[in-house]
Parts: structure tokens; C-alpha cells; sequence
């Protein structure tokens, strides 16, 4: 499904990603970890076409294409999500708005009928049920004055309701109180597939309780420094990062 | 709600950059170019018009000629030949159509082409059961189709082009026109009152509620014409009506000068709510041919809880000087603005409004909305005034400007003014940028980054998009997404 090869990128002319190599097979979940400021956040919002985030070597291969080559929405369409770590505010858009515009889009874009008013309603109500997320949520503009946590849940909502192949979460834990955290994990593990991929990106272990990855990276100043299964990140808990990238 | 939700896909729908710059070519019947005293009996006996309306003209045009042109707006362009201009064009006629078969096919082509609402488009067709909106066509000065006469006839209400008015209701428009606005008003007010060619007139009696949205459409068409139209509506007691009024324009290389006048009577417990989509050929992105929009519009509360509220989506013209005004001189009057003003690339907007508290219990309400993209500039300019008699006046303004790139410029020019001891007066103001982060979040979700762009511009003007009428709402969405085309990235 993805394929990263000897990826480098910098932020403002500073290099954060130096060299990093990762497969990700399809029904996959792979979970990064890392102190802050090894790049965890970088190579998500490169993954996902952010301006600003500049590749300068390695290549990146979806499904076998070239993703770098595609535009955000490009990429957005063809089935790569990315759940933010700071979901930003649109004022005076429905969420509801929002996300019919992006479920239409989506479908448009790979040449699918768009759905109308009534569909669309139906179908958000069986996610938003699903999720125990209220509706009125739907009715208030995109995050604004949304807490932590709401802005958390409505990033797994749209998750749900876009269905993604690859699934890109960046710190959907940090913020998030205990209940919240299996309301996003529960959201998470539903789309779990043999079909789709995940990477999770989180500074904790907690989180990978509730979703259990088949993989876990350790990245320490643009590289991943370790890899292994679900206990290295008991282990890291345990340790600490520090033990770990000076090994 | 849903109309709300399918304004992306309708934005994404208009691919071209201005689609609708076509020109028609419906022979000009035409004055000589420049203006003299012989222009405006030109243009009155054209009209065959009483003689006091031609008296009143020819006191205009010498009261204009004592004028100079004013320069306090933040809006800068080359002067403005006066002597240049041609004041009066009509298509071609041998008589005046008595229905809708004898209309022009080619008018109602250009109609199609404007993407003038289906029901609208039905209405002109003569399809039978199309209903609900009136339509009376100002093309070029003068008004070529009249729908729905009959059924507004029946209520009462006279809606006709106004210099059919002046033949047919000469005790009305001589009582009303100038009372709002004076001939000595402002400099182009004032040549609009020596020139006008035409425009709408609307009679709404007393207890009557109008059964329909009346509309109108402008167009500039023949090359050089200046286009100025007088309206004048007038409620009287405990009466209501809503008034749609949209504009497009053919491309053009020359500047286009467009100077209107509307003037609305409200009487006791009366309300006209005054809805505008205004979408004019703002020019290319050097700014070279646009039109230059100078209007003056003013409503006067007279009676006791009368009620006027201005809509206005704003989106073209190279120029814009407009401030719709509510004059609240009846107790208890109350006076709404709501305004979306785009500007883009070189376009120029100096917008606003005025709310003269004279009655007591007064209230007004102005929510602007200005958006700036390109090198444009976009400036609010709104006055407050509580008189004396004005006793627990009450105004509230929001002006909300937002900012698309870094060369284009927003200004807020509030002007508050009182006298009353008792009035209250609240001003609110914010300037924000569409973030990088906004775009990128949208377009993670699969949003084009145009599209995102409409989203977000639509949901900062979401409060007065709501206070149109559902067929303007669409349009406006669609409106406020071409015109910031190109404005990205």
C-alpha cells in the first residue's frame, strides 16, 4: 500500500526527515513513536502534500503510484486521510456542510454519482450513531468552539464517513480523556480491514492499548531508529526514548 | 440548508473565468454622444413625458452643472468624460410587445445565458403555471417584458417600468420621486435625476401583502452607455414587499459608468426588504475595463414601526461607491444592512451604509462582510447618527473584514454621530487572513483548492447569506466563488 523510500524533507529550509525507509502491507497498522521533534508530525503532513514541507530526495509509492506527484485533494480522494493533531476551525461552515462538500468531492473525483441532501443525512446519521458522537455536533461549524476532545471525535466522524485506504493519524490521543480515547480508537479498529492500512502516530503507548498495531517504529531525529512489535512500545514506556535512540 | 450545501459544486460547476462577457448585438436606437439641455429634452420627449417631470430634469441638470465631482472615497480612476457618454440607447422597436412571443428571441437568449433562475426563465417563456416571481426586464435602458402585471393588478400592486408609471400614475411618481432623494443630493444622484432612462416602479397599498418576490434585471449592454436607472418603491401602511434586484454585464474595453438612484417610502408598520446580487464586469486582472458603479440608494422610515432591510452581495464592477441608507423617522422604525463585498484583483470597493436616528425606539443592525484578494482594496464606510428626538436609539454594527494574499488592503471608516442622551451604539470590528491551514485541511478532505477556497469565503459570509431569498442565495454562492477564482496560490 505505501511504500517510503529513503525519504528526505525539510521545513523551512531545515532538514527533519533524514532517510526514512517504511513498507506498509494492506490490513496493516503501524504505529510511530517518538520524542518531540524527531519529525513524527513532518511526515505526516508530507505524506499528505502540506505546502511548505519540502521533499528534497527518496521517493514515496501509493499503491504502486507516485504520491508525491499528486496535489492534497488529489491524494484525499484517492483514499489517504489524515487526522489532525490541531483539527482547524472554518467559521460559519456545517460541519454537515463540510462534510457532504468532501464526501461529493471524493466521489466526484473517482467518477462516483454524488449523493443528494437526504442520502448524505442518512448515512452521517449512522456513522454519528456508530461513533456516539450528538448530532447536533453536525449543526456547529467545523471545530469552532469545539473542545479537545470534540475536535478529536469529529476528525474520526469524518474518518468513518470518508472511509479511507490508508489511515494517518497524527497524536489523535493527545487531549483526549479515557472515554474519548476508546470513542476514537472504536472508530478506528471499524474501519480495520484487510483492505486498509494505518499509521499512528503517537507520543504515548496508551493509545495503542485500544488500537493494537501489527508494527511499531521508533523515529529519533528523522530516522527510524527501531522497529519491532506491539511490546516495543511497553518497552519504550517503560525505558524511555533516550535508552532507545542512543542504542 | 440544502441549497447551503450544493454551493460547491455549483461553483465548481462555472469553469469559465467571467462567463458572462458576451455582447449582444440588438441595434442601439441612440442620442448623440455628450450632454447638453437638448439631451435631456431628448431623452423626455423620448419618454413622452409630462412637462413638470421635464422641468424637474432640466433643475437637475443645472444644479448638476454647479457641482463638482467628489473625491472623498477611498477609490482612485481616471476622470471621467461626462461629454463621452451616451445617455440614452433602446432596442429597436416598432411597438411595445403585448406579450411575451413578441419579445425578442434573442433578449430571452441572453436571459438563458445570464443563468437566470429556472422559475425566472419559465416566467419568460410563458410557461403556463410559472409563477411567483415578476420579472420586469430592464435591457438597455428600457423595459422590454412585464410579467405578472394581471396578478399583481388583482392585490393592487403596480410594478412597471417607471416612466410607465409617469403616464399612468403621474399623481404618484410626482408626489414621491425626489422626496427620498433630492435632485441637489449628491453629484451623480443629481445627474441621474436630469438623465434618467429608466427603471422599476413599485406601488404597494395599504394592508397588502405583495404575493411575490418582484425582480428585476439589469444588463448594460450597448457599448459607451451609461446606464441610469431610477427606482422608486413605495409601501404604504401595514404593507410588505421584497425586492430582488441582480446584475451582469457584457465585457467591454471602455470604462462603464453606472449611476442609479433608489429611493423607497415606508409608511406605518409597512417593511421593504431590498435584496441585491450586484455582478458587473469588474474588468480583467489589470483592471482595464470594468464598470464604475456609483449609486445612491436611501430608504425612508416615515410611519411608526416601519421597516426597511438592505441585502447586498457585491461582487463586480471596477468600482464601487454605494452606501444603500435608512432614513428612521417614524418610532420604533427599524433599519437593517447586510452587506458581502468582494473585491479582487485591481477592483476597488467603497461601501457602506448610513442609519439616521430621528424617531424614538429606533434600531438599526449592519453586519458587513468585506472580502479582499488580489490587489484590491475594499473600504466600509458606514455612518451612525442619533438626532436629538431620538430617545433609546439603538444601533449595532459588526464589520468583518477578511484578507486573501498579502497585496490587497481592507479599511473600516465608522462614522458615529449623536445627540441623544438615551441612544446606544455598539461597533464591532475583526480583520482576519484565510489561513494556510484552513486550505490545507479542506483540501485533505478532497476539496479542489478553489473549492476550498468558496467554502471558506462562503461560511465567513454566511450570516447575510442567509438573510436573502433562496433563489439569491444560490446565485450569490455561486457569485462569491467566481469572483475569488484565481485569487488562490
Amino acid at each position: 500500500m505505501l511504500e517510503i523510500k529513503n525519504l528526505h524533507a525539510t521545513v523551512g529550509g531545515k532538514e527533519i526527515l533524514k532517510g526514512i525507509n517504511l513498507t506498509i502491507k494492506a490490513g496493516e497498522i503501524h504505529a510511530i513513536m517518538g520524542p518531540n521533534g524527531a519529525g513524527k508530525s513532518t511526515l505526516s503532513y508530507v505524506l499528505a502534500g502540506r505546502d511548505g514541507y519540502e521533499v528534497t530526495s527518496g521517493e514515496v509509492l501509493y499503491k504502486g503510484e507516485d504520491l508525491l506527484a499528486l496535489s492534497p485533494d488529489e491524494r484525499a480522494s484517492k483514499g489517504i486521510f489524515l487526522a489532525f493533531q490541531y483539527p482547524v476551525e472554518i467559521p460559519g461552515v456545517a460541519s454537515a456542510t463540510f462534510l457532504k462538500t468532501a464526501y461529493n468531492a471524493q466521489r466526484k473525483y473517482r467518477g462516483e454519482p454524488e449523493v443528494d441532501a437526504m442520502e448524505f443525512l442518512k448515512l452521517i446519521r449512522e456513522k454519528t450513531k456508530e461513533l456516539d458522537i450528538k448530532d447536533d455536533m453536525l449543526k456547529r461549524a467545523v471545530n469552532v468552539g469545539f473542545s479537545g476532545g470534540e475536535k478529536k471525535r469529529n476528525e474520526v466522524l469524518q474518518m468513518s464517513l470518508l472511509e479511507p485506504d490508508l489511515m494517518l493519524l497524527d497524536e489523535t490521543d493527545s487531549g483526549l480523556d479515557i472515554d474519548a480515547l476508546k470513542i476514537a480508537a472504536d472508530g478506528v479498529n471499524r474501519l480495520r480491514s484487510p483492505e486498509r492500512a494505518g499509521l499512528i502516530i503517537t507520543h504515548y503507548q496508551r493509545l495503542l492499548d485500544y488500537i493494537v498495531p501489527d508494527f511499531v517504529h521508533v523515529l529519533a531525529d528523522g530516522k527510524i531508529v527501531k522497529s519491532g512489535d506491539k511490546s516495543l512500545a511497553h518497552e519504550l514506556e517503560e525505558k524511555g526514548y533516550a535508552a532507545l535512540s542512543a542504542a | 440548508m440544502a441549497i447551503r450545501q450544493e454551493t460547491v459544486e455549483q461553483v465548481a460547476s462555472v469553469s469559465d473565468k467571467y462567463k458572462y462577457g458576451f455582447i449582444s448585438d440588438i441595434e442601439a436606437d441612440t442620442a448623440p454622444i455628450g450632454l447638453s439641455e437638448d439631451i435631456v429634452r431628448f431623452i423626455s420627449a423620448k419618454k413622452e413625458e409630462p412637462e413638470w417631470l421635464l422641468e424637474w430634469r432640466l433643475k437637475a441638470y443645472r444644479h448638476w452643472l454647479t457641482m463638482v465631482e467628489p473625491e472623498w472615497a477611498n477609490v482612485h480612476y481616471p476622470k471621467i468624460d461626462f461629454q463621452d457618454i451616451y445617455y440614452y440607447s433602446a432596442p429597436k422597436q416598432k411597438e411595445k410587445p403585448k406579450s411575451l412571443d413578441e419579445v425578442d428571441p434573442e433578449l430571452l437568449e441572453v436571459y438563458k445565458k445570464l443563468g437566470i433562475p429556472l422559475k425566472e426563465q419559465e416566467v419568460l417563456a410563458g410557461v403556463e403555471g410559472a409563477h411567483n416571481v415578476a420579472v420586469d426586464a430592464v435591457f438597455d435602458s428600457v423595459s422590454v417584458a412585464t410579467t405578472f402585471r394581471e396578478r399583481l393588478e388583482k392585490e393592487g400592486v403596480i410594478f412597471c417600468p417607471i416612466s410607465e408609471a409617469v403616464r399612468n400614475h403621474p399623481e404618484l411618481v410626482q408626489k414621491y420621486i425626489g422626496s427620498v432623494v433630492p435632485y441637489t443630493d449628491n453629484y451623480y444622484a443629481t445627474l441621474n435625476s436630469a438623465v434618467f432612462t429608466d427603471g422599476s416602479f413599485c406601488y404597494i397599498p395599504k394592508g397588502v401583502r405583495c404575493p411575490m418576490e418582484l425582480s428585476t434585471y439589469f444588463r448594460i449592454n450597448a457599448a459607451q452607455t451609461g446606464q441610469f436607472e431610477r427606482t422608486l418603491i413605495i409601501a404604504e401602511e401595514g404593507s410588505y414587499v421584497s425586492y430582488l434586484e441582480g446584475c451582469t454585464a457584457p465585457m467591454r474595453d471602455e470604462n462603464q459608468l453606472h449611476a442609479a438612484v433608489v429611493e423607497l417610502v415606508i409608511m406605518k408598520d409597512a417593511e421593504i426588504k431590498y435584496s441585491t446580487v450586484q455582478n458587473w464586469y469588474p474588468g480583467d486582472e489589470n483592471g482595464v475595463g470594468g464598470i464604475y458603479n456609483f449609486v445612491t440608494k436611501r430608504a425612508a422610515c416615515r410611519g411608526e414601526n416601519a421597516k426597511v432591510s438592505w441585502t447586498q452581495v457585491e461582487t463586480g464592477s471596477a468600482i464601487t461607491w454605494k452606501y444603500p441608507s435608512c432614513i428612521l423617522q417614524g418610532d420604533n422604525s427599524v433599519g437593517e444592512f447586510y452587506s458581502i463585498a468582494i473585491a479582487n484583483n485591481m477592483q476597488q470597493a467603497d461601501t457602506g451604509t448610513k442609519m439616521i436616528h430621528l424617531g424614538k425606539n429606533t434600531s438599526s443592525t449592519i453586519i458587513s462582510k468585506g472580502i479582499s484578494a488580489g490587489k484590491a482594496q475594499n473600504t466600509y464606510r458606514g455612518l451612525v447618527r442619533m438626532g436629538r428626538k431620538a430617545e433609546n436609539a439603538r444601533n449595532h454594527t459588526v464589520c468583518d473584514s477578511l484578507l486573501i494574499g498579502d497585496k490587497c488592503g481592507a479599511h473600516t471608516v465608522p462614522y458615529i454621530e449623536n445627540q441623544s442622551r438615551t441612544a446606544t451604539i455598539e461597533h464591532e470590528a475583526t480583520t482576519s487572513k484565510v489561513s494556510e491551514e484552513q486550505l490545507f485541511y479542506c483540501q485533505q478532505r478532497g476539496l479542489s483548492e478553489e473549492e476550498s477556497m468558496a467554502l471558506i469565503v462562503n461560511g465567513f459570509c454566511k450570516e447575510v447569506l442567509q438573510k436573502l431569498p433562496m433563489e439569491f442565495a444560490v446565485e450569490a454562492q455561486k457569485l462569491v466563488g467566481i469572483s475569488l477564482e484565481g485569487s488562490v496560490g
